[in-house]
């Protein structure tokens, strides 16, 4: 009845109503589809390790540590979370160190061989870059850095480098030449001017690249597992027990690799899409 | 020695850096691929091969991509749509439709194997609702489909993220007057999806499926946790050839068919994908 006497107004907001509630809809559940796999995780993560194997299970935590003291205290654990903690720091040092001077270059300055260099960072996107680690494993044991913190450094630097040099390349271009060019007429020298006047500017993205190449080579796992034998890293030590652990053990990892992930991207939120726009060009 | 030369001595770090740990390993590992002790030879792709492993091997990671991929295309669009759709809540969607980005593959897989393992809540929910009476061996051996199955929803789970943050970018640089022009002459919200968002995302488009495509065929560490060994794929057999089989050169003829597989597929969607110069925004 109402139908019949609404005015084509009365409908397209009717309509308009209906799309806004199927938009939510679609985005809650979205939403569940991404959070409810984590959220199972850490319901194995906080119960007791009989509850992990038992069946049928229980949707929710029962706040027992029994699990995670288990894991915590498993022989290597411990080694393998501050070596994981140590790889990373290390490649975010390395990846910022040489990447964010080549966003500056690339951002300040025309010269011959700027677009080769492009070139050679966005190549590093079409290749399997893990996969380096399979000839690198002969160089390092010939160089002494096989097993070595550093050595598993420098090729997770390879995965997080073009980022930072991406990253850095758009940060700088966002600020503008020109309060540079004020400093050096106030008497700055380009140091200081790079110093005082853009560093200060530019530091919270270049902080948002480091945490994301801390968060590439806490993550990663074929080049971990390939390269370091005692020195495992979580990711390493987490794969090569895969098939002699108990459950409550692989779920207890998984959520400490997961958590500080969390932290990590929630941390960078601001710049993922700037980073990954600039990407495209 | 400024001017000229400082664009050059800030770029060096990261080129010298690239030449060493990117190019240097892959003429490295060309030349293991092709040689066994010293002699030219093409034994170690034959060898490869020749695995009864091997045609499954390729299947598998091939299937695995043809599935996954159209997927995450599918619903990255659809996630990258209704986020810009939404009028509260933006970031918070979009932060929680990113969390995957920061987990590690390996995380994934074990997320996953919470929800598929025997005692899992897969198999709980189901005998909650009645439906089985037993539990359930979704991963065990003689299940391939129901692994493979869980491969890749882990995969659609853990990698829909990257494509959709390279898209909602993309988005952020189609110029809004597109759409109210298009409003104007009538045309709906799908007609406006299809006919200004779809070609104008093109650049993007080609960027989230090349570097997804090259990530689907370096799946390894959610096989790794879900499948063990009973659902073999191209990273997973190179990783054995190094350490179960002791055979590098075997293992480098593996690494050059997924990179070369990886640089077939960019070159595909690079000429598939081309955007015109005088069509970009």
């Amino acid at each position: 009845m109402s139908a019949v006497t609404q005015t084509p107004a009365a409908a397209s907001a009717d309509a308009r109503k209906a799309g806004d509630w199927l938009l939510v809809a679609t985005v809650i559940l979205l939403g569940i589809w991404v959070l409810l796999p984590i959220y199972l995780l850490i319901v194995n993560a906080l119960s007791s390790p009989e509850q992990v194997t038992a069946f049928p299970k229980r949707f929710f935590p029962s706040f027992d540590t029994g699990s995670l003291s288990f894991f915590i205290n498993f022989a290597g654990v411990a080694r393998a979370l501050w070596n994981s903690v140590l790889v990373a720091t290390l490649t975010m040092i390395l990846s910022i160190g040489f990447g964010a001077p080549a966003g500056y270059a690339l951002s300040r300055f025309d010269f011959p061989g700027k677009g080769t260099f492009r070139f050679l960072v966005l190549m590093t996107r079409a290749f399997p870059l893990p996969l380096l680690a399979l000839p690198l494993a002969v160089m390092f044991i010939r160089t002494g850095l096989d097993d070595t913190a550093i050595g598993l450094a420098l090729v997770h630097t390879t995965l997080a480098l073009p980022f930072a040099v991406l990253i850095t390349f758009s940060l700088f271009s966002g600020i503008p030449v020109e309060l540079e060019e004020a400093a050096w007429t106030l008497g700055c020298t380009r140091l200081q001017a790079f110093r005082k006047v853009i560093l200060p500017l530019a530091l919270p993205g270049i902080a948002a690249s480091a945490v994301f190449a801390f968060t590439i080579s806490w993550n990663e796992v074929f080049a971990a597992a390939v390269l370091t034998i005692e020195n495992r890293t979580l990711t390493a030590f987490l794969l090569q027990s895969l098939g002699e652990s108990p459950l409550y053990l692989k779920f207890a990892g998984g959520t400490a690799l997961v958590v500080p992930a969390l932290i990590f991207i929630f941390a960078v939120r601001k710049y993922l899409f700037a980073m990954w726009g600039i990407a495209n060009r | 020695m400024h001017g000229k030369a400082l664009p050059y001595l800030l770029l060096m770090p990261a080129t010298l850096f690239l030449c060493v740990f990117f190019l240097y390993p892959f003429v490295l590992v060309a030349f293991e691929a092709v040689t066994r002790d010293g002699a030219f030879t093409l034994d170690n792709f034959r060898t490869m091969a020749g695995s009864w492993k091997f045609p499954v091997t390729v299947r598998n990671t091939l299937l695995l991509a043809a599935i996954v991929v159209p997927i995450q295309l599918v619903m990255a669009l659809l996630m990258a749509s209704v986020v810009s759709q939404l009028e509260t809540g933006r970031s918070a969607a979009l932060y929680i439709f990113a969390i995957p980005l920061g987990i590690s593959d390996l995380a994934a897989g074990l997320i996953w194997l919470a929800i598929f393992d025997q005692s899992g809540f897969l198999n709980t929910l189901l005998s909650h609702l009645g439906v089985v009476d037993r539990r359930i061996m979704f991963l065990g051996y003689q299940s391939k489909l129901t692994i493979f199955i869980a491969v890749a929803l882990a995969e659609i789970w853990r990698a829909t993220a990257i494509m959709m943050v390279i898209i909602v970018a993309g988005m952020g640089l189609i110029p809004k007057e597109y759409y109210e022009a298009a409003e104007v002459f009538g045309a709906g919200p799908w007609k406006r999806f299809v006919r200004i968002t779809l070609p104008l995302l093109r650049p993007s488009l080609q960027t989230a499926i090349i570097l997804r495509v090259i990530l689907a065929f370096e799946v390894f560490a959610v096989v790794a946790a879900l499948g063990g060994t009973n659902l073999p794929v191209l990273m997973g057999e190179t990783y054995n050839w190094q350490f179960t089989l002791q055979d590098r050169n075997v293992a480098a003829a593996s690494a050059l068919l997924i990179l070369a597989i990886s640089i077939g597929f960019t070159l595909f969607f690079l000429r598939v994908l081309r955007v015109p110069k005088e069509a970009r925004i």
